[in-house]
């Protein structure tokens, strides 16, 4: 795991007031911002609504958006929507897990790409579907379109307008 | 926009817009996330680009509208007067586009929508079969109007609802409308709505809260996206209403954080909403305050189950809790809180501007009005359908759906997510409605239709729901959390051709227990799709447990990929994708597949051209 540096989480902290109805957009916020919840993060919360750490734990671990552990530059949520599954959703996520040489769902060693599944992001006409980084839907999927999807974002550093014409609708959406 | 300060004001403000209404033509593309993800933003984009080069942005407007529904064809477009339909639209049409408008609205004939059947082309939306079928009185304005302009919904008659209710109607009156219309929760229980607020009515404990559910966690189904993308005041007049008719002073929406679009769109709609005067102190000086609040969920789908829901808009982990006490007793925050689903809420402005009578003349005996479905999966129109409840699944499929595509039979259809169950191609006349729906072993639900065909695996689909259902579990009581966990392994047993003729009994014994058992809707409805298969495709489980087979070839420890020597012509496609170097030969010449090296991806088939590789 890189050693990450944390930034000051106060000025996020502030914006909220002391109620426990904010526990989950705080949360949601520092995710958004951190990619992860950091454990210090988490005791700083607990602190500010006056909720014991375990129930902030509780909450942190409960809902699928979270994660306790950083995730990676591009996440990339293939959904598995029941559309998606009898489409051929789960060939094109192995496809993809073994291009990224992951075991399952997760991270990967360089932390460029972050794969997850998710039940259904209202995209089914499209079916199979992943999203990347939470905005751009990559629709029809194919085994044969993984190793294109992942090069795009695997490019984007050195080449930030390597995405085709045809294709640039994707990254805008 | 000015503030409204009367119900009047708001029919005055909608006579002016309609004064202003000009004759100028319109592109109005859809740039829900179906279309979005097709490439919407681009011909938005190129559109702009080719208004602005020609000179043009003060005699053509572009409108960037919700949802359509038919996202098979996407990105679409209709332009205004004409009502002109274009489908499969990309950003090098922008030009033949703007010039058909120039040019007297000849219509660019390669972007009609073409009927497969008859081979012509249709130039209106309404004739096209996909929407002539459907009675769209929910979703009919988003193609019409900019979501994220108020004065848009305002000129369609949006708010003219409330501002009636207002003046004439008393809070009983609303109530009874509801309930005279007959509008019954369209979240997936089918509750009686007007019942359900009636009983709200009853309490003398306040506050009272109002909530809308827009935690759409079936997987398959997106009407509740679409509408919250493409025409977030109707939901928003709905909720008006209702706090004035329940006399609630808050509500909270919660939607899915999957869906950011409708996030986005909402939280403008309730901007522009507050500074008109429709939501906040005193609104239209009727003595009526109220505020929406919007609550972000974080990916759990059973807070789709009010008790849970209510308790994560709390900050709390979404466990449900055992009814009673329902919600309308004590809801959050231990107050008399009434639920609704978001198109519940959005029908109440019609039931309102329509009459309780019209809404109950559509429909059936006990279902009244009309019900949204996403019809997706093996079925050549995919989109969202809005229809008077009682058509049967056979219209729904052929005449809407345009059938099931590459020529294949149809199998099976599975109605109402994973509570839901699969219908049999057999019973394909009957009349969807929520007691007929439950009687065939399935359920309304949310509304997703997910047509299969003969590839795919009714085994494999009750395992999928079943995985789906034991990791979304929330663990709470024993019979849903350690019932689930069992019956996915059972599953994944028959499914491996290690079944054993037992397993059967034991599927349909431990469904039923859970069924019975369970805390919440979740749990009482998770073994419907085993029982369901079970009920009407008991011969694939005995293929997979007696024969050690899949008779839709998907469950991979049951098949082997072959190549046939006298269809393959050696184009070498197959051996380019085989990640494991399975596939031997060389080009120009048949290939084979190495048994033990093959994982069975399935890649190979995907590329085949002559289709030389076979499932065996």
């Amino acid at each position: 795991m890189p050693q990450v540096e944390l930034p000051n989480v106060e000025p996020l902290l502030e914006q909220y007031e002391d109620r426990r109805i904010n526990l989950i957009p705080i949360l949601q916020d520092v995710q958004e911002t951190y990619r992860y919840l950091p454990q210090e993060v988490l005791r700083k919360i607990s602190k500010k609504l006056r909720v014991p750490l375990t129930e902030v734990y509780q909450v942190a671990t409960f809902y699928r958006c979270f994660s306790l552990v950083p995730r990676g530059k591009h996440v990339i949520q293939v959904c598995l929507g029941t559309a998606c599954h009898v489409r051929g959703a789960p060939r094109v996520l192995d496809r993809m897990l073994r291009d990224l040489k992951l075991a399952g769902p997760g991270t990967t060693g360089d932390f460029e790409f972050t794969v997850e599944t998710v039940r259904c992001i209202g995209c089914c006409g499209l079916a199979p579907v992943a999203r990347v980084d939470n905005s751009n839907t990559h629709p029809h999927l194919t085994q044969a379109k993984v190793g294109g999807l992942l090069k795009r974002y695997q490019d984007k550093a050195e080449a930030p307008n390597a995405a085709k014409p045809d294709e640039a609708s994707h990254a805008k959406a | 926009m000015q503030k409204l300060k009367s119900p009047s004001e708001v029919n005055e403000m909608r006579l002016c817009l309609e004064a202003f209404e000009t004759t100028r033509p319109c592109i109005s593309v859809c740039a829900g996330s179906g279309c979005k993800a097709s490439g919407a933003q681009n011909v938005l984009d190129s559109l702009h680009r080719e208004l602005e080069r020609r000179g043009l942005e003060g005699a053509i407007d572009i409108k960037s509208t919700g949802c359509h529904g038919f996202c098979e064809k996407g990105p679409v477009m209709i332009v205004w007067p004409e009502k002109v339909f274009y489908n499969g639209v990309s950003q090098s049409d922008a030009k033949d586009i703007v010039n058909s408008v120039t040019n007297g609205h000849k219509p660019v004939e390669k972007l009609l929508y073409k009927d497969p059947t008859t081979g012509q082309r249709v130039l209106h939306e309404h004739d096209v079969p996909f929407y002539a079928r459907q009675q769209r009185i929910l979703f009919g304005n988003n193609g019409k109007i900019d979501p994220k302009d108020i004065r848009d919904y305002i000129k369609v008659g949006g708010y003219s609802a409330l501002a009636r209710v207002l003046t004439n109607f008393s809070r009983e009156q609303v109530v009874n409308s509801v309930k005279r219309a007959g509008l019954r929760g369209r979240g997936g229980a089918g509750f009686p709505t007007g019942t359900k607020w009636e009983a709200l009515r009853k309490s003398k404990v306040r506050p009272r809260y109002i909530i809308c559910n827009a935690d759409e966690g079936d997987p398959g189904a997106f009407m509740d996206r679409s509408l919250l993308e493409g025409n977030p005041h109707s939901v928003i007049e709905g909720l008006i209403i209702g706090a004035y008719a329940l006399e609630a002073s808050e509500a909270y929406v919660y939607v899915r954080a999957e869906y950011p679009l409708a996030v986005e769109h909402l939280v403008v709609a309730i901007n522009q909403a507050e500074k008109a005067g429709l939501l906040g102190d005193n609104i239209l000086s009727s003595g009526l305050n109220f505020r929406i609040h919007l609550v972000e969920g974080a990916g759990a789908f059973v807070c789709g189950e009010e008790t849970a829901l209510i308790a994560s808009i709390e900050g709390r982990v979404g466990e449900p809790h055992p009814r009673p006490p329902y919600p309308v007793q004590k809801g959050l925050w231990g107050k008399p809180t009434v639920i609704n689903n978001v198109k519940t809420w959005a029908s109440v402005p019609v039931i309102v501007n329509k009459g309780a009578d019209w809404y109950a003349s559509i429909g059936t005996e006990r279902s009244k009005g009309t019900m949204v479905f996403s019809l997706v999966g093996k079925i050549n129109n995919t989109g969202l359908v809005e229809v008077p409840m009682g058509i049967t699944l056979r219209q729904m499929i052929y005449d809407i759906g345009g059938g099931i595509p590459k020529g294949k039979q149809l199998k099976a259809i599975q109605i109402g997510g994973p509570s839901g169950g699969c219908i049999p191609a057999s019973m394909i006349d009957l009349p969807i409605d929520y007691e007929a729906l439950t009687q065939a072993g399935s359920m309304m639900g949310s509304g997703g239709m997910v047509v299969m065909d003969e590839d795919t695996c009714m085994v494999d689909v009750a395992r999928y729901f079943m995985e789906f259902l034991e990791e979304e579990s929330c663990g709470k009581c024993f019979p849903c959390r350690e019932g689930t966990q069992r019956l996915r392994e059972i599953l994944v047993r028959v499914s491996q051709g290690k079944g054993e003729e037992s397993d059967l009994g034991l599927l349909d014994d431990a469904g039923w227990m859970i069924k019975e058992t369970s805390l919440c809707g979740l749990g009482q409805t998770a073994p419907n799709p085993v029982l369901s298969t079970l009920r009407y495709f008991r011969d694939e489980y005995e293929a997979h447990i007696r024969e050690k087979r899949c008779p839709a070839k998907v469950c991979r420890e049951l098949i082997v990929y072959e190549i046939d020597p006298a269809i393959c012509d050696g184009c070498h496609a197959c051996v380019r994708v085989c990640t494991t170097e399975a596939v031997l030969g060389e080009k120009n010449k048949s290939h084979t597949i190495d048994s033990a090296k093959c994982i069975k991806c399935g890649a190979c088939l995907e590329v085949c051209q002559p289709k030389a590789v076979l499932v065996h």
